[in-house]
């Protein structure tokens, strides 16, 4: 398993670059991974779907929920979402967020 | 790339089950940050006709695929008899159980997936030819078709896109 360090912590990844162990997760990491995402900034909205996911997660073996699961879980739109994770939310809220890539078609 | 790639679907069947392919495909792709483009054409307009939308069908005449054990009965791999598919109201049963199936996996209805998609950024268009031949007009359709266009027009706008017809 290779390793990266990402806001001077040192974290497991997998060859797709995402965190496999959700416990070596934190904030910083997240606003790291979002920069390497284009993402400049993280706002209350990105927050609430990085939350909403990490605690969702626990229930889904470590992985990210589904779009759709996102959306109601947290009522945030699908418009919203692709506007915050622009060019690919799936997989973008999962990296950011420390979590395998969700497992799921919808 | 990820941020190069454009996949775009030619829907053509109405059928229920022929519905999902092109929005389960899509709304992955759209995830994965790639671009979508769908071009609905001959039955496949139904899914975006709104008369038609909420009433796409699923006909266990002919399906060689739908098979008893669907529901739960223990009949290996025996079919519906197609003399049984002719019975008024068995489209209308397997189509809603059908929609069963596909809601116990978290699939949401067309229109709603395909509202999914148009929100989630891909481009919806109706075939010239199609529309011309069923007399519909572009009000006939759900709002997110973005236009009526020609065959023609459908290839330059996905030139280099990975085509997939349905």
């Amino acid at each position: 398993m290779a390793t990266r360090i990402i806001a001077g912590k040192t974290v497991q990844v997998n060859e797709e670059g995402f965190l496999t162990d959700p416990s070596e997760w934190n904030k910083e990491i997240a606003a790291e991974i979002a920069k390497d995402e284009g993402l400049a900034e993280l706002t209350e909205n990105h927050w609430k779907v990085i939350d909403f996911c990490r605690e969702a997660s626990k229930g889904l073996g470590g992985k990210s929920p589904t779009l759709r699961q996102i959306t109601t879980g947290t009522g945030v739109q699908t418009k919203e979402l692709f506007s915050l994770f622009p060019k690919g939310p799936a997989k973008k809220v999962a990296r950011i967020a420390g979590l395998g890539k969700p497992e799921g078609c919808v | 790339m990820a941020d190069e790639r454009h996949v775009a679907f030619i829907c053509s069947k109405g059928d229920l089950d022929m519905a999902y392919p092109a929005l389960v495909m899509g709304w992955a792709a759209l995830g994965n940050g790639i671009d979508v483009t769908i071009f609905f054409t001959f039955w496949g307009m139904d899914m975006i006709t709104k008369s038609r939308q909420k009433r796409l069908e699923l006909a266990p005449v002919a399906n060689t695929s739908m098979k008893m054990k669907m529901m739960g009965l223990p009949t290996g791999n025996l079919g519906i008899p197609n003399l049984l598919g002719i019975i008024p109201g068995m489209t209308a049963f397997t189509t809603w159980f059908m929609k069963k199936k596909m809601a116990a996996v978290g699939a949401p209805p067309v229109g709603e997936y395909l509202q999914m998609l148009v929100d989630g950024g891909a481009k919806l268009y109706a075939c010239k030819m199609s529309v011309d031949m069923m007399d519909l007009k572009k009000e006939d359709f759900v709002d997110g078709v973005l236009d009526i266009v020609t065959a023609s027009d459908f290839l330059d706008m996905t030139e280099g896109a990975q085509i997939i017809f349905i």
